[in-house]
């Protein structure tokens, strides 16, 4: 009997997990914003990304999610935490909560719920705006398919955006840099 | 039962990972082995970091439970599980209780791609090596939380300290990574792999273990690797978030019982995670040494019996000290005790001599003895180097490994893409 005959496991790609990711995601938004522990917060934030990086797995695109998991559950998010450390709890806990933007995060979530109604609704004429894709390569390909739409000189066509968003980064760090200095 | 054993045999005689075979029973053998073994591997260590350091200082270290103290790492889990389990009363009681099995889980999790051999990986992710870098970085939101939650000044600045040095030694471990990504992608398709296999058998097809590859870029990138990989798990000299003379214990001071030895267990997992990622991406991982030097058929059974005789050489060490023991009735279960362990050790000694045996074990003994070599480094880095201070540590991670680190990535891109680059040179210049 050869191995690779037995019969295999299903797909991890069910709803099953996506509903249970889904739900892991919204209960650790809710709790990002409604804790008065901002250390507690970045707890819940850091579900909620570990909760995405699955959901890019299901996605089949593997390599974001691991660049997920290494940027921003394993580095932003640290150093969320060592700010957010130096704060006084005791005081925040005190704090009454507010929202002063609710009319703009009004607008926000009615704009998001009307794409999401334009996203799911067919035309009578059968035309959606998202028509249901396939994969055209197997899984295991994902990295490199990427790096060949970001730098192979044939099929690369995001090679410009990808320097001009790296050339942004470094904008950043070098101004980070000469706020928080006075003197270089 | 006759199916059940040709069930086996037919896996034994795969090609190919349980992952990859999409076998859920022979994964879960497979992941239940990685955690005894790991286990095993984390008491041993206990037991020889105390030996060696003790022996590198010119002391005994313990000698009173069992034979030359080799019961002691059995005694000091038992105390720990008996021991109070102290909560402070002003510590946040979830995030407390939480941060241990964070570290823990971090740790464990990496060994999911770690490569002991062709065959031998629980399963081979594409992202391999990303996934063990991703992973293994969640231990420090652990070791964070657990200084932070424990409210009380010496957790917190060990956990500030930790957060600061692991963010700034990813940095230069990534550059390291990324020059020998490069280097796998040097084949006829010309595409590289983060797969933890993959980046092994790249090191098979180009005959070459990357260490020595454009020699000296692949050591260069070895050693920042080395370094990096010695301050990202905590450890002397770079041990500053649990440092004792300063910090009491660093980020675990408010812990004791069983939670403190989740952190043990995870500082010791996390160091064979970090070494099994230096073996795989430069030490050719399970293949042996010499591949090249001394190959034929000759050479490959006398590399195949090593496993064997290492394992009869120690059962003959354990013999011989039985033979050392004192004559006194009192010392009798312990002379039985060690007599029984040496004969274990060459029963296993034995069987590794049996060829079917002997061909499918020999990777996991090459990685497992690379591993080793790294693991008595981290006891000896200890034992010599004294602790750096944080400014110094801060100097050479962001001043001198990741400069390096950038110089190598780009100076391996060159060095890799030459022929292109001249031809592309005079392409420019015959007209």
């Amino acid at each position: 009997m050869n191995p690779a005959a037995i019969p295999t496991n299903p797909p991890v790609a069910t709803p099953f997990f996506f509903y249970l990711l889904a739900t892991v995601m919204i209960i650790g938004g809710i709790l990002v914003i409604t804790r008065k522990n901002a250390v507690h917060s970045a707890m819940a934030l850091i579900t909620t990304l570990l909760a995405q990086a699955a959901l890019y797995l299901m996605l089949y695109a593997p390599f974001v999610a691991g660049v997920q998991i290494i940027l921003y559950a394993g580095g932003i998010m640290v150093l969320f935490l060592f700010v957010i450390m130096l704060i006084s709890i005791e005081r925040t806990e005190k704090e009454r909560q507010f929202n002063k933007q609710w009319l703009v995060g009004i607008a926000a979530a009615a704009a998001l719920g009307g794409l999401f109604i334009a996203v799911y609704t067919t035309t009578t004429s059968g035309r959606t705006l998202f028509p249901e894709g396939k994969l055209s390569y197997a899984e295991g390909e994902n990295t490199q398919r990427i790096a060949g739409l970001l730098f192979d000189r044939a099929t690369g066509t995001y090679m410009f955006a990808f320097e001009i968003a790296s050339l942004l980064l470094l904008v950043a760090i070098i101004g980070a840099v000469v706020m928080a200095k006075k003197r270089i | 039962m006759h199916d059940v054993v040709q069930y086996i045999q037919s896996y034994l005689e795969s090609n190919q990972t349980p992952g990859a075979a999409g076998n859920f029973f022979w994964a879960t053998v497979y992941i239940l082995l990685v955690f005894v073994g790991l286990s095993i591997a984390v008491i041993a260590m206990n037991w020889l970091e105390r030996k060696i350091l003790a022996h590198m200082q010119v002391r005994l270290g313990p000698m009173r439970v069992g034979p030359h103290g080799l019961l002691q790492p059995i005694a000091d889990a038992l105390k720990l599980l008996l021991k109070e389990d102290i909560i402070p009363a002003e510590a946040d009681k979830v995030v407390f209780w939480v941060a241990p099995f964070i570290v823990v889980l971090a740790a464990f999790t990496v060994f999911v791609v770690v490569p002991f051999g062709p065959t031998h990986a629980i399963t081979d992710m594409n992202i391999g090596i990303l996934f063990m870098l991703g992973v293994s970085s969640l231990s420090v939101l652990g070791i964070v939380t657990a200084g932070w939650a424990s409210n009380s000044h010496y957790p917190l600045i060990g956990a500030l300290r930790s957060s600061a040095q692991m963010v700034s030694y990813e940095v230069a471990m990534g550059l390291a990574v990324v020059s020998v990504i490069l280097m796998t992608s040097l084949n006829e398709a010309s595409t590289g792999t983060l797969s933890m296999i993959g980046i092994v058998q790249a090191q098979q097809a180009q005959q070459q273990w990357f260490v020595f590859k454009f020699f000296p870029l692949g050591l260069i990138g070895f050693f920042i690797f080395a370094v990096a990989m010695v301050a990202e798990t905590n450890r002397a000299p770079f041990d500053l978030p649990e440092a004792e003379s300063e910090l009491t214990a660093g980020f675990h001071t408010e812990y004791s019982g069983f939670r403190w030895s989740l952190f043990f267990l995870a500082e010791y997992s996390a160091m064979i995670a970090v070494s099994s990622i230096a073996v795989t991406l430069w030490l050719g991982g399970w293949l042996r040494p010499f591949p090249n030097a001394l190959q034929g058929p000759t050479w490959d059974l006398v590399f195949s019996l090593i496993p064997g005789l290492t394992f009869l050489f120690l059962a003959g060490m354990a013999f011989y000290s039985t033979l050392r023991m004192p004559k006194h009735p009192l010392f009798r279960v312990q002379t039985i005790g060690l007599a029984g362990f040496g004969a274990l050790l060459g029963v296993i000694g034995l069987i590794l001599f049996i060829p079917g045996v002997r061909l499918r074990v020999q990777d996991i003994f090459w990685f497992s003895a690379k591993v080793a070599a790294f693991m008595y480094l981290y006891i000896w880095y200890r034992g010599t180097f004294p602790r750096y201070r944080f400014d110094q540590l801060m100097k050479v991670g962001w001043k001198v490994l990741l400069p390096t680190g950038l110089a190598l990535l780009i100076l391996t891109a060159l060095v890799a893409m030459r022929g292109e680059l001249l031809a592309d040179v005079r392409g420019v210049w015959r007209p």
